[in-house]
Formats: C-alpha cells, sequence, structure tokens
C-alpha cells in the first residue's frame, strides 16, 4: 500500500501539471474563436469553452498540485461558483443583445479560402 | 424551519471550509457573520425551496455530474470550429419546447443550455425558450429532450408524464 501511495504523489504534481497546460491551451483556442466568429451570438459560444473546459482543467490541475486539503475545497468552491455564475452572465449578455434588437447572423457560414487565412499556421 | 437549518449548515460547512484558522475569536466571528446573512436572506425573503434547494443535494449532483459529461462532450465540436482553417459554421435561432414547470426546474434547464458550448438561451417566455445555436443540426428538438426530462426530474422530483398537466 506505501509503494501505490509513493506512485500517486510522484504522479499528482505531473497529471496537475499537465491539465493546466490543457486548459490554458483550451483558454487560447476559446479566445481565437471570439476573434474569428461572425457576431456578438457566436463569439458568446466560443467564450464558454474558456467558461466551462478551460476553467474545469485548470482548477481540477490546480487541486492535484495543491498542498492541503484546504486548498481543494477552497478550488471546488470556486468551481461550483463558476458553473452557477457562468451561464447567467452568458445569458445576460444574449437576452440584452436580443432586446436591444441585435440581429444574429443565420445560415451556413463559410470562408471557404483557408489558404489566405492570416492566422493560418 | 428546515429551510432555515439547511442554510445554516451549509454557511458554516462554508465557513469552516474557508478560513482553516479555528481560534475561538475567529469562530466568533463566523457565527456572527453567519447570523447577519441569514437575517439579511430572511429580509430578502429566499429561505423557500427555491433559495434553500439543498434538500435535493442528492439529486441536483447526480444531474451536475450528467450534465459534466454532456458540456464536455460539446466542447468538442465548438473548438473543431474554432481552430480549422476554413470557418464553418451554422448558427441558428431554434425554440425549444420545456416541460419543466416551477422556476428552479426552467432555471437549471436554462442554465444547462447555457452552459453547454454552441448553445445559448436567449430568452424565456413561458415553457417556451428561444436558442441561440452555433450548429443548426445539432439543435433538434430531440437532443434538448433528455436534458429537459433529467432537470425537470433532479429540480422537481416528478415523473416527466406529469409535465402535460398544466400548460
Amino acid at each position: 500500500m506505501p509503494e501505490v501511495m509513493d506512485v500517486i504523489m510522484a504522479v499528482k504534481p505531473v497529471l496537475g501539471a499537465f491539465l493546466c497546460l490543457v486548459g490554458a491551451g483550451l483558454a487560447i483556442i476559446g479566445t481565437v474563436g471570439v476573434l474569428r466568429f461572425p457576431d456578438f451570438y457566436t463569439r458568446l459560444h466560443a467564450a464558454s469553452i474558456t467558461d466551462t473546459g478551460a476553467a474545469t482543467l485548470t482548477l481540477v490541475g490546480m487541486a492535484l498540485l495543491a498542498p492541503t486539503w484546504l486548498i481543494v475545497f477552497k478550488l471546488a468552491a470556486i468551481w461550483l461558483f463558476l458553473f452557477l455564475t457562468g451561464p447567467t452572465g452568458s445569458h445576460a449578455l444574449a437576452n440584452a443583445a436580443h432586446t436591444a434588437g441585435l440581429q444574429p447572423v443565420i445560415g451556413r457560414q463559410r470562408d471557404g479560402a483557408g489558404a489566405d487565412d492570416e492566422g493560418g499556421a | 424551519m428546515g429551510y432555515l437549518l439547511g442554510l445554516i449548515v451549509v454557511l458554516g460547512a462554508l465557513w469552516l471550509g474557508l478560513s482553516g484558522i479555528y481560534e475561538p475569536l475567529l469562530l466568533t466571528l463566523s457565527v456572527i457573520s453567519i447570523a447577519i446573512s441569514i437575517l439579511l436572506a430572511a429580509r430578502l425573503e429566499t429561505v423557500d425551496r427555491e433559495g434553500v434547494p439543498y434538500a435535493r443535494t442528492p439529486q441536483l449532483f447526480a444531474y451536475w455530474a450528467w450534465l459534466l459529461v454532456e458540456i464536455f462532450k460539446a466542447n468538442w465540436p465548438v473548438i473543431k470550429a474554432c481552430v480549422r482553417a476554413d470557418l464553418d459554421i451554422n448558427p441558428a435561432l431554434v425554440k425549444v419546447k420545456t416541460r419543466c414547470e416551477s422556476d428552479f426546474a426552467k432555471t437549471i434547464f436554462a442554465n444547462s443550455i447555457t452552459l453547454t458550448p454552441g448553445t445559448v438561451t436567449v430568452e424565456v417566455e413561458g415553457d417556451k425558450l428561444l436558442v441561440h445555436a452555433l450548429f443548426e443540426e445539432e439543435a433538434t428538438p430531440d437532443s434538448f429532450a433528455e436534458m429537459d426530462e433529467r432537470s425537470a426530474r433532479a429540480a422537481d422530483g416528478r415523473k416527466s408524464s406529469k409535465g402535460e398537466v398544466t400548460a
């Protein structure tokens, strides 16, 4: 049993750092989406990646790196409140835009010229 | 009375978890701050079934676990749409009918839709939700049916067949 604990303690920081890195990557992807999408409503969808996936992975990674359970509890509380308030904020934004009369872009959006994308890697 | 007790327990647990320093002075301060919070909540008249939904904690957490999996599944197409070289999305506004009755259940359902990447609740009117979706083909009424039923069950604890009773 002590050996198992040793393995877990050795793997934990590596896994935590990896999850933090993946979360940061997702946040960047969400930002790219916010910049690329055509209108307000579609940009909101890209931002929700940062809200959900990136935030969860980063917080789980930080929980694995945390030295005490007290910090894990705080991270869990942050996560809980983020998941309760995040959609409320998104909905308030979307609802305000809709009420103000902003018309969403509807229908298939294509810019078939991937070659001339200035951001293309 | 049960709601008040639930609120006190949850606030106390939150305070103990966030503080981490268990000295007489700070514990006294915690009791005072919890008392003030309860007083404010009581004055706002939010100490009721919807303001203090802790009696349904197991069901709500079970629903949350299911929702988490859905969120991660829904993240994938949006991530792909963000990073692919050619912009290829099909945004649409769709109306979704819900069988949730109480405001609490409707809030959970609408928030779940917003939380899931690729769909945002724009407006709630009666039992109809206006949803903006990034891909029209993924926002069919069927795709929301399971989430609707699960949130109704988690919040109200009734079988969905009763949902037809009131319009």
